[in-house]
């Protein structure tokens, strides 16, 4: 299972990327390798106001239907339009692609978040 | 409550297979990737464990008359060793399961039923069995294999004595020697290529499992329960619970070819007949997506915000790279072109009634002529 050291994770499996006021957000290698084949990719729109951990999309496998969450409270300034068309991007590299971009409202938020070593704790107890 | 497991088991912990609670079974729902593995079945041959399946024998003098009389298509003119599709239904004409008939002669039958209705189909069987015959779940008896897709019977003859050309379809062997081991071996499918059913001893089953992938070597795979729906999906077959069931009829899911109404008596045919004269106030119908999204089985179908109906079976078709669904809709609404919506996550997305929508089956349907 991989997991970057220079990322933040939340207890859903979405990982995050820090860059200064906004943060990238995607799901992680332990995310896609439980789902499948990831076949739709459901996003939020540009410009929404989001709370931290509510829901902004849907991730769609071959067999299920999975929810996706923020894992802090901001504005959605971008959403990777590459997955309406390639939703296996997910598959074949889950930290390079991206779902949204989030400006903050709060960077205390990131306080919430697991250190890639406590995520790697919580995969193992999910095995 | 502990999982059933097949006697395949050991294969599917061997070749890493993801295991999942499938209807009480311990199975695999993938090995390398449903996607995957539903494009080898559709381009080279891939190997399913299909024992969790049911087999029931019905046995004596007048088996014939008490086959015929449970299920909807002609038994009467089967020849031996013939295999025929067809349903039991209740007497108010619904489903209570397909299964696939193999006649061995007119005193003996061997009914293939689904893994979940099992025991349900049995005492349906009991119930109306006359003492004369003799029925027996013998489904701890056999298990089951299935090889399917363009190399299935390239890769299969190289370990069968017998001339796989021989078996037509729907029709089988009893006395097929795969590596030296006799089992039952039976041109059928539930993935529209062609392919074959294997019933062995349940000991050799790993053996067989294990000649057949050596056999095919790159050419074959082991595929999950996963890529055996997608495939049964994508060439529109059916899956009890789905498309039919106690509450639809064959007729409303399109399936009177399996239906012979004027033929000999079996329990539903009045009903059904009387459906078929005033035509079922429900049908079936092909569909695909005109907006963005999947759909779903259970999902309901609307038409300008009033529920038709709902989705019977939907999703996403690798080798048409299409969403696509079946839905069972009020007839008035059924005609090819229209526009429905599917409600998914409580917003209708459109999708259009059309034919020729699935996936081609490429079956040998050569019979033996």
């Amino acid at each position: 299972m991989n997991i970057p050291k220079d990322l933040l994770y939340s207890n859903d499996h979405e990982w995050v990327r820090v860059d200064g006021e906004q943060v990238y957000v995607g799901i992680t290698d332990f995310a896609q390798h439980n789902m499948g084949d990831i076949v739709y990719v459901e996003m939020p729109e540009v410009d929404d106001e989001i709370e931290a951990g509510a829901q902004i999309g849907v991730i769609e496998s071959v067999k299920a239907v999975s929810t996706m969450f923020c894992p802090v409270a901001g504005t959605i300034t971008e959403i990777n339009a590459d997955l309406e068309d390639s939703p296996e991007l997910l598959n074949e590299d889950p930290y390079k692609n991206h779902i949204v971009i989030v400006k903050m409202n709060n960077q205390d938020d990131l306080g919430q978040l697991l250190s890639p070593e406590a995520y790697e704790k919580l995969c193992a107890e999910a095995e | 409550m502990e999982l059933k497991q097949t006697p395949l088991f050991s294969m599917h912990q061997k070749y890493k297979g993801k295991l999942i609670d499938f209807g009480g079974w311990e199975l695999p729902v993938q090995y390398e990737g449903i996607i995957k593995e539903h494009t080898m079945v559709r381009e080279k041959a891939g190997l399913f464990d299909v024992s969790h399946m049911g087999e029931i024998d019905v046995k004596g003098k007048g088996a014939e008359d008490f086959v015929q009389y449970l299920t909807t298509n002609n038994i009467k003119k089967l020849a031996e060793k013939q295999v025929v599709y067809g349903l039991l239904c209740y007497p108010h004409g619904g489903v209570v399961d397909d299964l696939l008939v193999y006649k061995f002669s007119e005193e003996h039958y061997f009914l293939v039923v689904n893994a979940s209705n099992t025991d349900k189909d049995f005492a349906w069987i009991k119930q109306n069995c006359p003492p004369v015959i003799e029925a027996t779940n013998v489904s701890d008896q056999y298990a089951q294999l299935a090889i399917q897709g363009p190399k299935a019977q390239e890769i299969l003859q190289k370990i069968s004595d017998t001339d796989l050309e021989s078996i037509k379809f729907f029709f089988f062997n009893p006395d097929v020697k795969l590596s030296g081991v006799r089992c039952i071996v039976s041109r059928t499918g539930y993935t529209g290529e062609d392919g074959f059913e294997i019933y062995v001893n349940p000991e050799q089953a790993g053996f067989i499992w294990e000649e057949i992938l050596k056999a095919g070597g790159p050419d074959i795979a082991p595929i999950g329960l996963g890529a055996r729906d997608s495939l049964r999906f994508e060439a529109k077959l059916p899956l009890y619970g789905q498309e039919i069931d106690q509450d639809i009829t064959p007729l409303e899911a399109k399936l009177g070819f399996f239906v012979k109404l004027d033929n000999d008596d079996f329990i539903g045919r009045d009903a059904l007949k009387q459906q078929k004269e005033n035509k079922p106030a429900r049908t079936q119908v092909e569909f695909y997506m005109l907006g963005r999204g999947i759909p779903r089985s259970h999902y309901d179908v609307t038409k300008d915000g009033k529920k038709i109906g709902w989705v019977t079976s939907g999703g996403y078709s690798p080798t048409l790279d299409k969403n696509i669904g079946l839905a069972i809709i009020d007839r008035q609404y059924s005609n090819v072109g229209e526009v429905m919506d599917i409600m998914i996550r409580d917003k209708p997305v459109q999708a259009q009634i059309a034919q020729g929508v699935f996936y081609k089956k490429k079956s040998k349907t050569k019979t033996a002529q």
